[in-house]
């Protein structure tokens, strides 16, 4: 059978006359040659992996897909280790994108609790609301992207219980975060809904000084330090990414620990 | 259409025929594979590292390591992860299955290492056969073995420290697991260090990782 990827007319066979010079010149170490080069390319660019460049886009999808293999391992039931109160570090250690003197206290009497998204009751919260809500106390440790860590013990309401309260779609994706530090951050919903998932309002059983975001803060056992913004002014439920100050310069998104 | 049974029994006999080369083409595949793995995790582990060190004094210089800045690193270590622990695991899957791991690196006798090292310190480097790893080798070959298997462990101990507690409280905790993560790049480092002069000093073993190497007659895999 006549091949489909033949032309019906023959090409004149001049043409190869007319190219005879560069027929001639194509050689399989050529090939061989350029294609070493084009995988040297990709070591030279290798030093931006910026949002913009072909490897920075590829590592991101990695990390994307990181983030589904993360939700995949996550055990919503599996609790992390909680440790005695001797181990408490007094006070924590700080963490921001600034420096513990550019801080800028909230003042906790005009603050209030915004919701928004998939929520029933969007009505907000006042301080003395959110300290009536049942709350947990958890002893954990905190590991730090970097490296460090620390053992911590944080009290509060659990997010699940307040998600509860207020009427949200606890089938949505994703739960997200502003914060009066420009600090937004989001996180899934079943680490939303673990039981060691708090709007921490307290430090070692005292209310939390201000460089560790009072009057109110999220402390999740199950993620590494930067997915636990302070100063929480807005909380919202959405199906719709939104990403992170950390995890939209590159840090990766799920960081479950 | 079936294939009769005479050209089946003639491929069969031919594959059986056809002389093993050193190195089969799976071999140096996962080889260089790995090599992209390996030198990827260490340069972006380096920089992660630099992020919080664990001993004062000791970190790695910008120029050296892979990634501008931790994000980057963090991004290029947790991408190559997946090449070296699907190459890895392919590899120890052949190397069991092929039996070549104990055709190539098992028995190792003390007295074979201790006349290794006499031969090396007197400057004989015996390499005229490619075919048989010395005593030296085959210690190293499987120390590298096992602080890859130890890496993979360990980081996951560090990327889920939660989730895998039980490995966690195996290290030593969290901080022991980062001890137990950069012992092992260490041991790697020396292993690579050691691996890639002695390819150079010898440089028919980078041509046979390339090209196959000799084929091994059937003798070959047997000890010296």
């Amino acid at each position: 059978m006549r091949s489909p990827f033949r032309p019906a007319i023959a090409p004149d066979p001049a043409i190869l006359d007319d190219h005879r010079g560069l027929i001639r010149t194509i050689e399989r170490r050529g090939i061989l040659r350029g294609g070493l080069s084009l995988g040297a390319l990709t070591m030279l660019t290798g030093c931006d992996v910026g949002e913009s460049s072909s490897i920075g886009r590829a590592l991101r999808a990695v990390s994307a897909f990181n983030d589904r293999v993360q939700e995949a391992i996550f055990d919503p039931n599996k609790l992390a280790p909680e440790y005695p109160d001797a181990m408490i570090l007094r006070p924590p250690r700080f963490n921001a994108y600034y420096e513990i003197e550019d801080v800028k206290p909230v003042d906790g009497d005009a603050w209030r609790l915004e919701l928004a998204g998939l929520v029933a009751d969007k009505r907000p919260w006042t301080r003395r609301q959110i300290a009536d809500l049942p709350e947990r106390e958890m002893t954990i440790r905190h590991i730090c992207v970097e490296g460090w860590d620390y053992i911590g013990q944080w009290s509060g309401v659990p997010l699940r219980t307040f998600l509860e309260r207020v009427g949200a779609d606890l089938t949505a994706k994703y739960v997200a975060f502003k914060t009066a530090d420009d600090y937004p951050s989001s996180i899934d919903m079943a680490t939303a809904l673990h039981p060691q998932t708090l709007l921490a309002t307290k430090y070692a059983r005292e209310t939390l000084p201000d460089p560790f975001g009072y009057p109110l803060r999220l402390r999740t056992a199950t993620k590494l330090g930067f997915k636990n913004p302070k100063w929480i002014t807005a909380i919202e439920v959405t199906n719709t990414y939104s990403g992170g100050y950390w995890e939209d310069r590159g840090f990766n998104w799920h960081s479950g620990i | 259409m079936s294939a009769s049974p005479a050209i089946i029994r003639r491929i069969v006999t031919q594959r059986q025929m056809k002389p093993k080369r050193l190195h089969p083409w799976p071999v140096r595949v996962m080889h260089w594979a790995n090599a992209v793995a390996m030198i990827t995790m260490i340069g972006s582990g380096w920089g992660i590292y630099d992020d919080s060190v664990i001993f004062h004094f000791v970190y790695f210089p910008k120029s050296i390591v892979i990634g501008s800045w931790a994000a980057e690193s963090l991004l290029w270590h947790l991408a190559a992860m997946w090449l070296l622990v699907v190459n890895g695991a392919a590899y120890l899957v052949y190397g069991f299955a092929t039996g070549r791991f104990r055709e190539r690196l098992l028995p190792i006798r003390v007295r074979d290492i201790v006349a290794t090292v006499r031969d090396t310190l007197h400057l004989k480097i015996a390499h005229e056969d490619l075919t048989v790893y010395n005593a030296v080798q085959k210690v190293l070959y499987i120390v590298a073995i096992g602080a890859g298997v130890s890496q993979v462990v360990s980081g996951i101990a560090i990327w889920k420290p939660i989730q895998f507690s039980g490995l966690i409280s195996l290290l030593g905790g969290f901080q022991g697991a980062r001890l137990v993560h950069f012992a092992g790049m260490s041991i790697l480092v020396g292993f690579l260090l050691v691996h890639v002069a002695l390819a150079l000093l010898v440089p028919q073993t980078l041509w046979a990782m390339l090209t196959g190497g000799p084929h091994l007659t059937r003798r070959a895999g047997g000890h010296r």
